[in-house]
């Protein structure tokens, strides 16, 4: 394997995931009962996707200034993977809600349809697909790699409005909302449990690393594709 | 004077078993201890685990496949 001591890191940490995110104790809570051990598969994905996007956006800026094409192909994968992480925490939350708001809570569907994380999480990786769209549009491809990196600072400056601010503004039944604790509550060291948080922090990275090896990969085949435009 | 006592020490065991029993659900909240008591929840972490490294094995193979391809262009 090419490079493989953090590849390995991940592989470790998360077999650890799975074994101590099933096994060791958790809290026990009204409501959540045993799915709070969705907080070590559920909300990894959104913290590996904003730091992936996070990635992406250093990508872009570097491509803005230095106007290498390999930095426009690093900004493209690294945003594709945190799209699929996001796509992919967006659908575990729906089934997460369905059984801590809808069964247990007996929220209306009006109220879900209305509630501001979900609309604003679904605005975030809408904007993220245009990216998408924006980049299939040129067919020049140094206009494709700038106004696309261009647009990619925009999109990720929305993410923060769209995903953090705004929901706690208005109030959600997503957790971090005013109403319960505010801040947010997996980063919180007066909401989370300590024995969550040694389970928790080391999926954060183990996911995260596992996305950036897919996006290697991709980024990989890409620059293999590409040969010939780079030199 | 018996039968009211008796009646009272009634009332009295009545309203125990009724805190109790409210104690109960405010403390405890149901969790899948069922599942860890007779150690099926093993099966749901083994089934997983072998997602897991599925998924990590289908990575790697990519992985050293484009490594061979990357070789090939070097060469």
């Amino acid at each position: 394997m090419h490079k493989s001591w953090w590849k390995i890191t991940a592989i470790i940490l998360l077999i650890y995931t799975i074994i101590g995110g099933f096994l060791m104790s958790v809290p026990r809570l009204f409501i959540l009962n045993e799915s709070i051990r969705n907080l070590y598969f559920h909300v990894c994905m959104w913290f590996a996707m904003m730091i992936l996007f996070g990635v992406s956006l250093v990508y872009s800026i570097k491509y803005l200034s230095t106007q290498k094409y390999s930095n426009d192909i690093f900004a493209s994968s690294f945003a594709g993977t945190a799209t699929f992480l996001g796509l992919l925490g967006y659908a575990t939350g729906i089934i997460w809600a369905s059984y801590t708001w809808v069964t247990d809570q007996g929220q209306t569907i009006g109220s879900i349809l209305k509630e501001p994380k979900l609309l604003g999480a679904g605005i975030a990786i809408l904007i993220y697909c245009a990216y998408f769209v924006l980049r299939g549009s040129f067919t020049d491809i140094d206009k494709r790699a700038r106004v696309s990196a261009v647009y990619n600072i925009f999109a990720f400056v929305m993410l923060f409005p769209t995903i953090w601010i705004i929901p706690r503004l208005v109030g959600s039944l997503h957790p971090g909302a005013p109403g319960s604790d505010s801040g947010n509550p997996a980063l919180n060291f007066k909401d989370i449990d300590s024995r969550l948080r040694m389970v928790f922090y080391p999926a954060v990275i183990g996911w995260t690393l596992l996305g950036v090896w897919i996006t290697t990969i991709k980024i990989r085949v890409q620059l293999l594709n590409d040969k010939s435009l780079i030199q | 004077m018996r039968n009211s006592l008796k009646k009272i020490t009634f009332l009295f065991t009545v309203m125990i078993a009724m805190a109790q029993t409210a104690l109960a659900q405010t403390n405890n909240p149901e969790m899948a201890d069922v599942m860890r008591s007779n150690g099926k929840i093993y099966v749901v972490v083994a089934v997983c685990l072998v997602i897991l490294l599925g998924l990590i094995a289908y990575v790697i193979s990519i992985d050293r496949r484009i490594s061979k391809i990357e070789q090939q262009h070097k060469d």
